[in-house]
């Protein structure tokens, strides 16, 4: 090493939420102008790691060096004087601000905001001619996109002469091309000497653009090796701890009648949005159709109308037979009764109702199923619990104590308690969205069993993902939606991720070639 | 109605709108903040008490002013701790500051003055008095007699206190601190997304209390102006629900300084013609016409809709229906005359129903039929870091 | 596993906070001049020393159980029902015309008409409020406020004119007829020879309210509409996703509350030893609903002590401003700071006792 000092250097980090211990004695270095990545699985603490040096939260114990000098970032305002910007995962946008106001607020001049605003709106110009970041100063965020929201935030540290910036996921809500071209202004930042942490999961992106990689794992720091002097599936053990299987075992599909048929769904929101445009589609019994997408492309909104919680036009067929989409029996209880079982996207908000129990939330959905009753008033407390309990003993769901709450349960195994009451109903058809978002590998390669499962015993299954190696595993066949349509369907042994990432994008075949 | 009515009506509105709208002004700035405040309510009461005792004994309305605004700033503090450091419920502090001070003006009032749980009435003095414009008429008979301009300016402009005046200017100095200064930006910023104020490195907690000094400092005006200006001493509930109507108010005034003021005087003017014509008479076919269309108004709302508004609005219509119906046979068979004589009888409305017109009206305010708006989008909830 | 212990949870923690109500209320009696101990053994003498004492604070006790379920029931559904009041004068209202202008044979058909009707008339002055919230948004708190002031608008119209008997001063209907009368408990005490509860008018209605308790703990606790309703108010998302509509659930909870709300007319317009509907019917009890409401956990046992607390309160607080210079409005000051450290600032009180729990070790972390 030379003697510049390390743009950042921590020592010692730790902290608990409560009994969780998220950082445990963590210590890393980071050189200026360079691009660090900080790879781990989900709950691997980066998050939290990065939230502490930008001040968001408080170190139990350790200390923080910027540029050599040891320095306390109780706050944000004290990481911003530090220099440093971070641009979060879900972005910290107000948002019926226009882009002006949000990037001066708290960075303001004076007590009167005219002269800050003028003064901003010129040096957004400036640095939107030395970094490739144009946006329209007046745009309410609202209006924009995702990308160009990301942009604010970029430039909102920029203004704030951050010198190093962090970059929590950044690219899960793009598309292929808009991270490419994040990452080409990521580049240029380097270039001009500017430090920048990237926080992903994605390994593909570690080895594309930085320098160097630190991995984490439950908490604790693996490692920090050059990114040139490691591969994939190097980095992969690390952050698991032990030999990953990449791949899904399953056996081809043999698919049988078809159980779903969507013709023409359309969608159209309060705001006069068209959410889903005409999209036609079907699952065989005894396949897995996959959808792949960037998030917010239309693919919740196809869940929900499936799902029964969300209306629609167009004409959607289970078994021939086709469903209320609009009247008294397009709701959830309707669909279950028709045979849809249903693992939301959400496990927090939609599959589970946290402050229940587990064995309240095994009746959740299927309340009013007979085997629940004990006559026509009263529900058998007792036999929903025997049920839970048989349920989280076959799903191995850790621990297995239907009395304790929801919210007490780990992200792999809350999405084990869903996964086990929608697929032990044993339904015709199964919408699974995201089933392995913030669950941890062990319970991954348990749910895509499940599902493979499932599948062989004959239903069909629709899955919705924006992990494209998920998609690329689990389906049998794979359609890729964009701005609401189906962009087009292909067979994942005929396929690869660039051309999926295209169609992700929009670009279709006739363009791309 | 003559014109000079029409004036002092005008003016009653703009008193009775006074303290409505410094409340409404008190509640923008802690929603505008993301703090619910349903204890708009309570502070003022508490101010009301507190400033007409302190001016009494003191004998100085401005000392008792400023003792009112203490009291009001200490309970919106109390409501902050709750709602902003304890991160509790907004709507139960705010409820509970209600009957606090509901319970306790009564009782230190009793403790203090032992005139039954009010203030003694205060002498000229220790009262905001109305300042009488130069050359204003202040003689009520000199005044009917002037032409309408001058009408105008002795009734309507001139001739009320100062903190009428002040309440008044309370409305362009919110819109200034709203959108014109960085304090406003930020308050702004709080409400819709703290989390974004917080990562700017702005402490969302002090923010936040500022608002709610800010809307205890107003609402301390507002219960000072009832006890001191409107009326000469505090009686038991004096308030009689002019916070909540001032929320309603909010709502319908979409969270915006100036549409407040327009608001507040609407509601202002449903008092004024409260307390100006407690004797209404209107003929039954009026009253026929009035409830029968609501009632087809709602039906034909409803059948376009869903099982549900049938259900609900029918019923009420049917209500309105029964209501009409039996005003209108009552009067036949209590005056001895034939059902269709009856229609053009005239009858008094009942004064519990003019009382009741603010009220109804916030009702239909809430329900959004008279256009929908969007609260701030962070309000309510505490601000808690996500993990 | 949770932070502490379930005894904690539904009993230590709103004792703690009743206690720091106690002492701040303490400290408004010494402002105003009285000594607290001494206020305290006055009400204490004044809720449960003599046997008419008792009687009322059973009595009032039976009031606060319907409001204190009426609220409860509402907030399971993540509602705040502050409209008892009116919903209580409405189902005065109700039993009032059931009453008087049927001649029941015996008082138990009256009982239950009279009930009936109450619950009706309270959940029909809920009704609007309910739909503007479910199918509007309209804010429950604000509307059921309003319809609080319209209510005894309503009722001071209804019993100054329609209902009011021919050369009656007093704003209140005729005595109901004698065949309708409940029988109070201490009629039932005589039957053994004893006079428990003196002239007090605690009556038979008690035993409606327990019932009512017992019908909302299997309501809640053990039906489907009450786990839709808990579903419901925990998270309108996910209730969403399991097929649960918001819009029907929250109009039936808050029909339920009112309802319980109402029928607290048998025991406040019908119980009473002359019964006949008076303008000031509800007294406060829907507001102290809240309080019991808060206190009580939301759970029937825990309501049925908060009520016996508020009604010795109440009472106790009666006798206190008889025999003192201090108003009754006092009971209101410490109803506030119930509401205020049992609700509001429940994490005030929490967080430390939690603190000592997970100190102590007694706390295990979920395994992943």
């Amino acid at each position: 090493m030379s003697d510049i000092p390390p743009a950042i250097e921590l020592v010692g980090i730790s902290k608990a939420f409560g009994p969780v211990q998220a950082n445990k004695d963590i210590s890393i270095r980071v050189m200026p102008g360079t691009i660090h990545g900080i790879i781990g699985e989900n709950g691997a603490g980066k998050s939290t790691l990065m939230s502490i040096l930008y001040g968001f939260y408080k170190a139990d114990a350790g200390e923080i060096f910027i540029a050599g000098q040891k320095t306390q970032i109780p706050d944000s305002q004290a990481a911003i004087a530090a220099g440093i910007g971070m641009v979060f995962q879900h972005f910290k946008l107000v948002q019926n601000f226009s882009v002006l106001e949000n990037v001066v607020l708290g960075a303001e001049d004076g007590a009167l905001l005219r002269p800050s605003l003028a003064k901003a709106r010129k040096q957004l110009k400036s640095l939107a001619e030395e970094y490739e970041l144009h946006v329209d100063p007046d745009a309410i965020i609202e209006d924009l996109g995702v990308g160009m929201q990301q942009r604010v935030e970029i430039l909102k540290a920029l203004y704030r002469h951050a010198d190093i910036l962090i970059l929590d996921e950044p690219t899960g809500v793009l598309t292929p091309p808009e991270a490419d071209q994040l990452f080409r202004i990521l580049g240029r930042l380097k270039a001009e000497g500017k430090t920048i942490i990237l926080i992903t999961h994605k390994l593909r992106e570690i080895m594309d653009i930085t320098d160097t990689v630190s991995v984490m794992r439950r908490g604790e720091m693996d490692s920090t090796v050059k990114t040139s002097e490691t591969n994939p599936a190097d980095l992969a053990e690390r952050m698991v701890g032990r030999k990953v299987l990449l791949r899904v075992d399953k056996t081809p599909a043999k698919p049988k009648d078809v159980v779903l048929e969507v013709r023409d769904l359309n969608i159209t929101d309060a705001k006069g949005v068209h959410r889903l445009k005409g999209v036609s589609f079907n699952v065989r019994a005894g396949e897995i159709l996959g959808i792949a997408g960037v998030s917010g492309n239309g693919q919740s909104e196809l869940l929900e109308v499936l799902g029964g919680y969300e209306k629609a036009t167009g004409e959607i067929l289970l078994n021939g037979v086709p469903l209320d989409l609009t009247g008294a029996h397009s709701d959830g209880q309707s669909r279950r009764a028709r045979g849809i079982a249903h693992v939301p996207e959400d496990r927090q908000h939609e599959g589970l109702i946290m402050d229940f129990s587990a064995w309240e939330n095994t009746a959740f959905g299927y309340h009013h199923d007979p085997d629940y009753q004990i006559n026509a008033l009263l529900m058998d407390n007792a036999a929903i619990l025997r049920d839970a309990q048989e349920k989280m003993d076959r799903f191995d769901v850790r621990p297995a104590d239907p009395l304790l709450s929801a919210k007490n349960f780990s992200g792999g195994n809350q999405q084990k308690i869903v996964v086990a009451r929608e697929i032990e109903r044993d339904p015709d058809l199964l919408l699974v969205g995201q089933p392995t978002r913030g669950v941890d590998i062990g319970a991954i390669e348990f749910i895509h069993q499940q599902i493979v499962a499932l599948r062989d015993a004959g239903k069909a299954i629709l899955l919705v993902s924006v992990e494209l190696d998920e998609i690329m595993g689990l389906s049998d066949r794979i359609a890729v939606m964009f701005d609401g349509k189906i962009m087009g369907e292909r067979l994942p042994e005929n396929t690869n991720e660039k051309e999926l990432g295209l169609l992700m994008a929009g670009v279709t075949d006739g363009e791309s070639a | 109605m003559d014109f000079f009515t029409i004036v002092q009506l005008g003016d009653a509105s703009v008193r009775m709108a006074i303290p409505l709208l410094l409340a409404c002004l008190a509640g923008l700035f802690s929603e505008r903040a993301g703090i619910f405040d349903i204890g708009l309510e309570g502070k003022m009461l508490a101010a009301a008490f507190v400033s007409a005792a302190v001016s009494y004994t003191s004998g100085s309305v401005w000392v008792g002013l400023l003792a009112g605004i203490g009291i009001s700033v200490v309970l919106a503090i109390i409501h902050g701790i709750a709602s902003i450091t304890f991160k509790g419920n907004q709507l139960i502090s705010g409820v509970a500051i209600n009957f606090f001070a509901a319970g306790l003006t009564v009782v230190i009032a009793q403790g203090w003055f032992a005139q039954g749980g009010r203030t003694p009435s205060l002498p000229q003095d220790a009262r905001f008095n109305g300042l009488d414009f130069p050359g204003a008429l202040s003689r009520m008979r000199d005044k009917m007699q002037a032409s309408p301009g001058m009408q105008f300016y002795s009734e309507f402009v001139s001739g009320h206190s100062i903190l009428v005046y002040l309440g008044l200017l309370a409305v362009p100095l919110s819109w200034w601190i709203l959108y014109r200064t960085r304090f406003g930006l930020r308050l702004r910023a709080v409400g819709e997304a703290p989390e974004a104020v917080d990562t700017a490195g702005i402490s969302v907690v002090r923010l936040r209390f500022s608002a709610v000094i800010i809307c205890g400092i107003l609402c301390g005006i507002a219960g000072a102006y009832l006890s001191t200006a409107v009326q000469a001493g505090f009686t038991k509930d004096m308030t009689a629900n002019r916070g909540f109507i001032a929320l309603a108010a909010l709502i319908f005034a979409k969270w915006r300084p100036w549409y407040a003021l327009g608001a507040c005087l609407l509601f202002g003017l449903f008092f004024a013609i409260d307390i100006r014509f407690s004797n209404i008479q209107l003929q039954i076919i009026w009253i026929m016409v009035l409830l029968l269309g609501c009632a087809a108004a709602l039906t034909i709302y409803a059948v376009r809709r869903e099982k549900i508004d049938v259900i609900v609005l029918g019923g009420l219509s049917a209500v309105l229906a029964a209501v009409a119906f039996t005003a209108w046979f009552a009067t036949a068979s209590a005056d001895g005359i034939s059902i269709f004589a009856a229609l053009w009888e005239t009858v008094k409305v009942p004064s519990q129903l003019i009382q009741s017109l603010p009220y109804l009206f916030v009702v239909i305010v809430l329900a959004g039929f008279v256009g929908k708006a969007i609260p701030p989008r962070a309000g309510g909830q505490p601000y808690v870091k996500e993990r | 596993m949770d932070k502490m212990p379930k005894w904690a949870d539904v009993a230590l923690v709103p004792v703690v906070s009743l206690i720091i109500a106690a002492l701040i209320s303490a400290i408004v009696f010494v402002a105003v001049g009285q000594n607290p101990w001494e206020a305290l053994k006055l009400m204490a003498y004044g809720a449960v020393g003599t046997s008419d004492f008792l009687g009322y604070t059973l009595f009032y006790a039976t009031n606060f159980i319907f409001t204190g379920l009426a609220v409860a029931v509402a907030f399971h559904a993540s509602l705040f029902n502050i409209g008892g009041e009116g919903q209580v004068l409405l189902g005065g209202l109700g039993a009032a015309i059931v009453v008087l202008f049927v001649p029941w044979p015996h008082w138990t058909l009256a009982l239950i008409a009279g009930a009936t009707a109450a619950a009706v008339f309270g959940a029909l002055w809920v009704a609007i409020p309910a739909y503007l919230q479910a199918r509007r948004g309209s804010h429950i708190v604000i509307t059921t406020i309003m319809f609080n002031f319209m209510a005894s608008g309503v009722l001071i119209y209804m019993l100054s004119g329609p209902l009011k008997p021919d050369g009656n001063m007093q704003i209140a209907t005729a005595i109901f007829p004698e065949a309708s009368h409940l029988p109070s408990l201490n009629d039932i005490a005589g039957l053994f020879g004893s006079d428990l509860f003196g002239r007090s008018p605690v009556n038979i209605s008690i035993l409606i309210a327990l019932l009512a308790c017992v019908a909302v703990w299997a309501l809640i606790w053990h039906t489907r509409l009450g786990y839709q309703i808990r579903a419901l108010g925990r998270s309108e998302s996910a209730a969403k996703y399991a097929g649960i509509s918001a819009v029907n659930i929250t109009m039936i909870a808050l029909l339920i509350s009112g309802g319980l709300a109402g029928m607290m007319a048998v025991n406040n317009t019908m119980g009473i030893n002359t019964p006949q509907l008076v303008d000031n019917a509800a007294g406060g009890a829907g507001f102290i609903g809240i309080a019991v409401a808060l206190m009580g956990r939301n759970h029937p046992v825990g309501i049925i002590i908060a009520a016996l607390l508020f009604g010795a309160l109440y009472q106790g607080g009666a006798e206190l401003s008889a025999a003192t210079s201090i108003p009754v409005q006092i009971v209101v000051v410490i109803q506030a700071l119930v509401i205020m450290f049992t609700g509001a600032l429940d994490e005030m009180v929490r967080a430390p006792i939690e603190k000592l729990f997970i100190r102590f070790g007694r706390s295990r972390v979920a395994g992943e």
